[in-house]
Formats: structure tokens, sequence, C-alpha cells
């Protein structure tokens, strides 16, 4: 065990000279009974928009107050003691502020341990102790209410999680240790490593509820009211819960099947690259031997090791990405030179037009018209959007009301002059050039001279497309990725003659839609295609020099990527892939490859073969015969170097040629329109990490590098 | 065909009564989470009872503005999470707003309009100070329609000490004295406890719980009362002491038809007897409870030495001392406010009236010896209102 008291916290206090101190202020509460209850509320005194978050200091304070509380308990002054927050919020979470500072895994290993100093507490008052979840609880803020004896919540409380394994750490502050113990492991899997994995999952309180992370869960009219009468009443029943959820049966001989299980099902999920989900698992598997304290012990030594990884350090960077990058989007102009869209054109009527009408009807809220010159194809498509529409309503997602207005708002049109008034048109015809400046040709003729036009387009220049415009200036690249309405990232394609009011309308469409848009200059490929044709380009190369289909597939495996190159491939599709690496071959010959195989493979319609469920089973013997015959195969090592090589070179290149401003733009696309995984940061904090950029341009992206100690 | 409903008090509730003011409990609480606290709590106190049987919420502010505008009935059963289909109103007749929400209420459920229903009131004078809005019609003043000091209660209060020299400062003060003793001793023994929603409240020092009022200053004296500054004029009579202070606190009450609540096994507190409302002079409104009153008594058909208990708003002592030496009644008999007053609890406008009926109701259930029990206050820009009850416990004694 051990013994918390006698730790000198200095070395994290010096980190902590700014914190914004969540204070912890105790208030004395006669409870009905007439018992009192030491109500301590958390609050930073900031508003809602500034949640109380736990620092160093605000740790000491903490324990402080849980100290002085200890010993009033012991001299029969307290009953119980209850920990809420100001409103709207508990905690939402650590200070993760100044992690990027911390010098070394002692320090690192100080955070678990004053955490449990202070958090621990509440388990050891000696009287009950109640958290009363009033609001927002996520890592270290809901590991404040773990630790207690028992939990309320407030049924309006905006989110209830442990996002730690998405940050690339374990909830460490007693969540690993505490929550299997308290909801069984299985479910403690679902909280704390399967929900952050899925797009960061919060649980709503009636989940915490059903899930028995919390024991009752009353209104907000009057949620503190009524958990302090039911705190009286279970002080007055003097109820005990038991110490496990899981029996000791279940503990002994089924919690490390449910590990495996769990470890089997992560691996296929998400590969072995991310250290933090089974280190977590791992943590809550161990949870069923020795005592809470053992399990803080085994906590700490976790945190102290992830905290100073690399990983941590790239997914704190893509983190702040995601969440502060993202809202202030590089190279913007003035918000207020927007124009306002009352009503949407979308050109064509295939699936990425029928996505796109969906989308700009469902979050705009105007008149969309779609167009086609084939009416039958337009009734297919409203029929489609029509019944989309209908599911999201059986889902609950929609409210009948909703539903019919924005059904109503899509319509379909042969004829080109029903366009006559919107102010924003959009295309999703055919990727040719010809075809694409031919149907601006006929939009502009029957739109107003300043209405937006914007192209899906992903290989075309858009200065070309614009060409022949009366006014180009209006012309933007408005890059979705697919599926639209789950993917993030628009690419915001700044033309030569795209003027700054086409521009700013751009972004606030693209925000509107809830898409986060990064704008980039008018190249080949923009930023993620070129990227991927970059990584596909090596990939494909390999095969045709003889490097077996294998070896090529798993040899990225270090990165972690979303899935392996030729799945990738096929998800793309093989002849958008051989399209991709044609132009980019044709605009970069000397760094890009094409490869005949893959038109091949292309016409033979077939690269890999999958079982019932769609995972990936091996790759298709004909096609495999295809692209044999090369003779100068790489090693799996060889073509991972050549790879990190070569888009260390690209992103070096791009951010030369101000493709985007900042290598953070970089990421933020490669995050949100390519699944980049946190733990790499993107892709540059991973590329300085491994040297790639060193051996490349002889420097890196990031000074300091982001990377661990 | 309009019925002849009798109409019934089934239960009552309120908020402890807060300082107005930042140093009181609710500074940074709405006035409409007290209405929806103080209804949940009522609401929590009859578990059974179907609530979409609920056919109105008549809720009263004397400034319907900010967190008392919005339509507060409808408001505070929306907020309370009452089913949608429960209409919901805001009245306001000032310090018997929720005076006259009962009766309002009591109107529809005697014609049959309704059988069950709420009314209650709120005044968050932390958040409204009395008159921060007003606008006075010019003509008041230019045609002398109403004495400028009209709008303000305290110089009304000194206008009763100026047209009756025998209700003096001494009698006044000696009133509130007895008051504060009345609340402490009601709090002893628990009478005031029972019909308090206790109300969780954010403040600077973290999360507070008020279970009790804050104003009351148990051993207040009358040496301590004697030099308080009289704010309202030099020399005057009026102090702090002798008055209501500014007070945050709601009330509610469920009302219902006597078949309804049969019917539905609810409790029966009270029976409605008759109310009334009448003008007076507004330059003296704090003698408007004589008329309403007399007018309450005449349609019941009933004497005052037929009242055996009175509950009547302490706006301010000289104006209940002036009511009582009306209708021959001494300044200390204990059929008056059993449990002290507003001088003592604090008055937060709207709500008051419902205070009175809780209070009553209490009083009725310990009393079966007393058959009629009455509500009355007075009210600014000149009236009184009267509420005349019948106990449900009466024992046919007395």
């Amino acid at each position: 065990m051990t013994n918390y008291d006698a730790i000198d916290f200095s070395p994290l206090l010096t980190l902590a000279d700014d914190e914004v101190v969540t204070h912890s202020y105790v208030r004395d509460i006669t409870l009905k009974s007439g018992r009192v209850l030491a109500l301590i509320t958390l609050d930073n005194d900031r508003d809602y928009k500034r949640p109380n978050t736990l620092g160093p200091k605000s740790l000491l304070e903490l324990d402080e107050v849980l100290t002085a509380l200890t010993a009033r308990a012991k001299a029969g002054e307290i009953a119980a003691v209850g920990i809420t927050g100001k409103q709207y919020i508990l905690a939402a979470g650590a200070d993760l502020s100044k992690v990027r500072d911390i010098p070394s895994a002692d320090v690192a290993r100080m955070m678990g341990q004053l955490g449990h100093r202070a958090l621990g507490r509440l388990g050891t008052l000696g009287v009950p102790s109640f958290a009363f979840v009033n609001g927002l609880a996520l890592g270290g803020g809901l590991e404040v209410a773990l630790n207690a004896t028992y939990r309320s919540v407030d049924t309006s409380a905006a989110a209830l999680g442990l996002p730690e394994t998405f940050l690339g750490l374990i909830p460490g502050w007693g969540g690993a240790t505490i929550l299997p113990r308290l909801i069984g492991l299985r479910r403690a899997i679902t909280v704390a490593i399967e929900n952050p994995l899925k797009n960061n999952r919060t649980l709503k309180p009636a989940e915490a509820l059903k899930l028995g992370l919390v024991d009752a869960a009353f209104g907000p009219a009057r949620f503190l009211e009524q958990s302090l009468a039911w705190a009286d009443n279970l002080l007055e029943i003097k109820y005990k819960r038991r110490t496990f959820q899981d029996g000791a049966f279940t503990r002994k001989f089924w919690w490390p099947t449910i590990g495996k299980v769990a470890r089997k099902t992560l691996e296929s999920r998400i590969g072995t690259v991310p250290l933090a989900p089974y280190a977590a698992l791992d943590t809550m598997v161990a949870s069923r031997k020795g005592s809470i304290a053992d399990g803080f012990a085994r906590e700490d030594e976790v945190l102290a090791k992830l905290i100073v990884a690399d990983q941590f350090q790239a997914s704190m960077y893509a983190f702040n990405l995601v969440q502060k990058h993202a809202k202030s989007p590089s190279g913007a102009p003035d918000k207020k030179l927007a124009r306002p869209v009352t009503k949407v054109g979308v050109v064509g009527a295939g699936l990425m037009a029928r996505q796109f009408a969906l989308l700009f009807a469902r979050q705009l809220k105007v008149p969309v018209v779609l167009t086609d010159i084939d009416q039958a194809r337009l009734d297919q498509a409203i029929t489609y959007i029509r019944g989309e529409l209908k599911t999201l309503e059986s889902k609950g997602r929609l409210s009948a009301d909703e539903r019919n207005r924005i059904s109503s708002l899509v319509s379909g049109t042969t004829d080109l002059n029903d366009f006559a008034d919107a102010d924003w048109v959009i295309e999703a015809v055919f990727e040719e050039l010809e075809v694409k400046r031919d149907v601006f040709a006929r939009v502009e003729a029957v739109v107003a001279p300043d209405a937006i036009l914007a192209t899906n387009t992903s290989s075309l220049s858009v200065a070309e497309i614009g060409a022949k415009l009366t006014h180009p200036k209006r012309l933007v690249g408005f890059h979705f990725f697919n599926p639209v309405a789950v993917m993030p990232l628009v690419e915001v394609v700044k033309a030569k003659k795209t003027d700054d009011v086409s521009l700013a309308t751009a972004m606030a469409v693209a925000q509107r839609l809830r898409k986060t848009p990064v704008i980039t200059k008018d190249s080949p490929g923009f930023v993620v295609n070129r990227l991927l044709a970059k990584l596909l380009g090596e990939a494909m190369h390999a095969v045709d020099e003889g490097t077996p289909f294998d070896v090529v597939n798993h040899a990225l495996d270090p990165l972690g990527l979303p899935m392996s190159s030729f799945e990738l491939l096929d998800l793309v599709g093989l002849k958008v892939g051989a399209h991709v690496l044609d132009t980019h071959h044709k605009a970069f010959p000397d760094r890009f490859f094409e490869s005949a195989n893959l038109h091949k493979l292309a016409e033979h319609g077939k690269l890999i073969t999958r079982d019932a469920q769609g995972n990936m089973t091996g790759f298709d013997p004909v096609a495999v015969e295809i692209c044999s015959g090369g003779t100068n195969p790489s090693t799996a090592e060889q073509l991972l170097a050549r790879v990190q090589d070569g888009l260390a070179d690209e992103i070096h290149r791009m951010l030369g040629e101000s493709v985007v401003v900042s290598a953070e733009d970089i990421d933020l696309c490669m995050i949100l329109g390519a699944g980049w995984p946190f733990q790499m940061g993107g892709a540059t904090p991973y590329l300085d990490r491994v040297g790639a950029s060193e051996r490349v341009f002889g420097s890196t992206f990031h000074t300091p590098p982001i990377k661990g100690v | 065909m309009l019925k002849g409903n009798s109409v019934v008090f089934v239960d009552g509730v309120r908020t402890p009564f807060g300082k107005a003011g930042e140093k009181g409990a609710f500074w940074q609480t709405r006035a409409d989470d007290l209405v929806v606290k103080a209804l949940q709590g009522l609401l929590d106190r009859h578990p059974n009872l179907d609530q979409s049987l609920i056919e109105d919420v008549a809720i009263a502010a004397a400034t319907q503005s900010g967190d008392q505008g919005i339509m507060l009935g409808r408001t505070a059963a929306l907020l309370a999470g009452l089913p949608v289909t429960v209409p919901g109103y805001a009245i306001d007749r000032w310090c018997a707003g929720a005076m006259t929400a009962v009766t309002t209420i009591a109107s529809a459920i005697a014609t049959g309009a309704n059988d069950l229903a709420i009314a209650g009131g709120v005044e968050h004078m932390g958040h409204h100070p009395i008159g921060a809005e007003f606008d006075p019609n010019p003509r008041f003043v230019s045609e002398k329609l109403v004495d400028p000091g009209a709008l303000s209660m305290g110089e009304t209060a000194e206008r009763i000490h100026d047209r009756y020299p025998a209700l003096t400062k001494e009698r006044s003060d000696a009133y509130a004295v007895r008051c504060q003793e009345k609340v402490a001793s009601a709090y002893a023994d628990n009478k005031i406890q029972p019909d308090l929603i206790p109300v969780a409240y954010p403040s600077a020092q973290g999360w507070g719980q008020l279970d009790r009022d804050e104003h009351p200053r148990p051993g207040t004296s009358m040496e301590g009362l004697k030099d308080l500054k009289t704010p309202f004029r030099p020399h005057g009579r009026i102090t702090a002491g002798n008055a209501s202070p500014l007070t945050d606190g709601a009330t509610v009450c469920l009302l219902a038809s006597e078949d309804k609540a049969k019917q539905l096994g609810l409790p029966i507190k009270m029976r409605m007897v008759s109310f009334a409302f009448v003008g007076v002079e507004p330059e003296v409104m704090g003698l408007g409870p004589i008329p309403s009153t007399e007018k309450a008594l005449s349609k019941a058909g009933l004497s005052i030495d037929e009242i055996g208990l009175f509950e009547i708003n302490e706006a301010f002592a000289v104006q209940v001392i002036a009511f009582l030496e009306h209708f021959g009644i001494a300044d200390d008999d204990d059929r008056v406010n059993m449990y002290g007053g507003a001088i003592a609890l604090g008055h937060p406008l709207a709500s008051s009236g419902v205070r009175l009926m809780i209070q009553l109701a209490s009083q009725f259930e310990d009393r079966p010896d007393v058959r009629y029990g009455m509500t009355t206050m007075c009210i600014g820009l000149g009236q009184g209102g009267t509420v005349i009850w019948e106990n449900p416990h009466w024992n046919g004694k007395a």
C-alpha cells in the first residue's frame, strides 16, 4: 500500500502556477432527521463555459477539506459528507493543460498519486460519502463520484463518462479499480474502453442509472433537495452496498475470460498499437485481486508510464486540434462577409447528390432543389431522401413535424430555371472537367450574379473548372468525405480567383452543416487525398515490384491506422483508386506512383476476400495472379520507412507550397477526413517521433517535437 | 349549466422565506424556480394524485417580468414537469396575488369549470424591488387622484398612525415583539416546518439548503426596537422592526371541489365560505382589510364574533392593530396570528396570501373547537382582501 500522505508533491505544484483552481467549498446541511451532512461544492468561480477541472492545487485543497472532515466525522460532528459541483457541472476531469510539461515518469506518477490521495479520502472518512452528480462528470470528475460511497445523478446531467482511453490514459484516479467492482467487469469495459473508442461516447444519466454507476436519479428542479433527502434515508436505514457487483465465482472464473474476449474484440477493431485501451483493460481485470488501495497502486504505475508516452502526448495534441483549432480555422476571412443561404441547388441526382440534398435540407432548413436531366433518377433521389428521413423519424431522431418540414423542403426538377433564386449551388456530377464546366456554364446562365457556386471535386483543379465562368470569383471547392453524413471534414478549396465573400460563405455553410472546414489551396488532391494517394501509391508500387500482398498490407500496422492499405483501397473502390493514383502521378510524376496493375485489378473487380461479417479474410487469388511478376520485393520495414519518409516529404512540401497554413491543419484533415488516430496526432507528431521528418528534411514539424519523455 | 360546488383547500406548502438582497439565500436562485420547487414539493405530498387531473395553475407575482415573467402559471407547470395538457396563467393583485389566485381558482371550481387546480404566488423582492419598474400615469399626480405617497407603502402606514393617534408606535412595537415571540414558539413546536419545502441554493460559498425562514429574530425586545431608524419620515413611527422585511419566497396550494377531493381521497384542510375584495383610499391602503372583512362576513352571514382564528398579513404592525381596534379585538388576542406573521417571517408580496392559508389550515387541525377562520390582507393602492374558511375538523361543540 502506498502512503500517499508521505509523498512530496512539490514537483507537480511547480507546474501548476497558473492553474484555474477548482475550490472545495463546504457548508453544513442539516438533514430532515437532524443529521448533519457536510456538503462540498466544487467550484472554480467561473461560469459554465469554463468547467471545473482538477489540477494539483485543486486536488490539494480537496484533500485538506476532506482531511478536516475526517476529523469532524471522528468527533461525531457530521454524519455524512456530500460532494457536488457548481451549476451544471461536477467536474470535466483532470486539468491536463500542463501535462506536456511533465518532466519524468516519477512526476507523472504523482498525477495519479495526488488524485488517489485526495479522492481516496471519500472512501475513508469514517462516515458515508455521497456524490451528487449534478451535471457534467467526465474522467476525473466521474472518478470523484466513483470514490464516494453512494451516488445520485441529475436526470439532466449533460454527460457521464471516462474518456481517458480516448486520450491515451486510463481512468487512473480509482476508475479502473472501482468501476469494475461497482458495476461488473463487462459493463465497466463498455463504459471505460468501448464507449471512448466509439468517437468518445458518453453516458446519459438514465444509462448510468441502469448500469448501476449511480444509485439514484432525480430531476433537475429539485435535484439537490431530493438527493439530500435520499442520503438522509440511506443513513436512516443504515444501507450498505456489497463491495462487488460480480460474485466471487464470476470474478474468479469469468473475469479472466471476459478480459480475453474483450482483448480480442479490441484487437480486431483498433489493432494493437494504441496502448491505453489495453492498459485499462488489464488494470480493470486485475482489480478483482486485493484491496482498492492495491488497485490505486496499480493505476499509479500505469499512469506513470502512459503520461510520459508518445501516444498520450500526441493524443492531447489531437484533442486540442479537434476541440480548439478546428473552431478557429486557419486563413478564414471575416465571418461577417458570409452571405445568407436561403435556397440550395444541387446538380445531379446520384448517391453523392442525394446525400448532399439530405444534409443541406436537414441542417440548413432551406429549400433544396436537385436537378438532373433524367426525371426517373430525380424521382428515385427524392424517394431515397424521404425514405432516409422516415428512417430518422423511426429512430426517434426527427419528430414527425420536423420530418414533414424537411421532406417538403426537398424537390427535384429537370428545369434548371428553378435554380434562379438559389444563392448556393453545389455540383455532384461526374468527375470530368468538361462535364463540370458545362454544368456551371448552364447554372451561371440562370442564377443571380452573386450566387455562390461550389464544386465537390476531389481531383480536378477548381480554377480549371471555373475558367470559363463569367464570375469565377464565386466558385469555391467544397470537398466532402464519404459517407457524407458521418465524416466531419470539408476541405474548402480557395482557388486563385475565389473571393473572400465566397470563401466566408463556404466556411459558414460548412459550419451550419456541422462539419469542420479546413481551407486548402487549389492543388492536386488538396490534403487528404494527396496523402492517401502517397500511401496507397507506395503500397501498390511495392506490390508491383513483387512484394507479397500480405507483407504490404501489414507493413503499416505500426501506425495503427483505422484500416489496412488494401482494405482502404477496397473501400475507396479500385477504379476510383486507380484514377486517384493517375491524377497524382500526372501532377507529381517524380513522387507519386501510378499502377498499371491497379487498372487491371479494377477491371477484374475484386481484390480482397471477406467473410460473412465483412471482415477481410485474404486476397482474391486472381488478383494476386494479376499482380505477380515483380522482381524487386521490399521488406515490411523498408516499405514502412518509405511511407513514413514519403508522408513527411509530402507534408513538408505541402507546407512549403502553402496548401494549408500549418502542420496542425494537415493533422486536423487526416483525423477528421481519413480517421487517422489520435495516438499519431494525425500525422506530423508521429512522423517527428519516428524520425522521418529528421531523415527527410533535417528538422521536425513541431518544436519541440510532440512526444513522450 | 354552472354548478355551485363546495370549494376546499386540499393542501398548501411554501418555500422557506429568504432575505431579499445579495446576502439572502436566494440571491442566485430564480423566482420561477422557487415556484417550481414548491409546486413539486406539494405534489410529492400526494404521490397517488394523477397530475393530468390538475385543470389549471394560477401563479401570482406583483412584478411580472424577468424571472417572474412569461406567464408564470404556465411556465411553472411546464418546468415542474406537469403534463403538457395542464394550462396555467399569471395573476396579479400585488400583495394579495396568491389570495386572488386562490379566489379566482375557487370561483372556477365553484362554477364547475374546474374540479382540481393549483394556486400560488411568488415574489423575489431581491430581483424585483418594489416599484423598480413603476411608470405611474402622470394623471395620478396632475389630477391629484392619488397622493404621491400612496406608492410608498411605508408612507401609507405612517398615515394610519396619523389618522388614529391612539395607535402609537409603542403599540406597533409591542405587536412586533409578540410576533417574533410567536414565530419562535411556533418553530419550537414544529408548527411551521411541516409545510416548508427545503430549497437548495447556490452561493459563493457553495450549495446550501434553506429549510427555515431567514428573517425571524427571536429575542427581539421593545428596547431593541425603540431606536430603530424611521426610514419613511424623520421622527416617524414605521421602522424595520414593526414592518415586514423584504423577502424572497413562493407558495402554492391545491384547491378542489369537495366532491372531487373526496372521490380522489385527498385531504380537506379547509372549506371556503366566502371572500371579498374592497377598495379604500390608496393613501391608507393598510385599512383595506376592514371593509373587505365586513363584506366577506356579510356574504357569509357571519359576525366577527363567530371567527375563531385570524390570519392577517402583517405588512405593518399598525395596519394590523388598526384592524383589531376597528373590530374591538385586543392587540394581543390569541386568536390572531397564532404562529406569528409577516413582521417576523417576511412578506414576499404576491405569495403571502397562501402562507396565511397554510397557517390557518394547520391551526384548524389543532383546534376542532373552532368552526370559522379568516385570512385577510391589505393591498397596495388601497384594497383589502378577505377569505373566510370553515374548519372541516370542527367538532360541532363550540
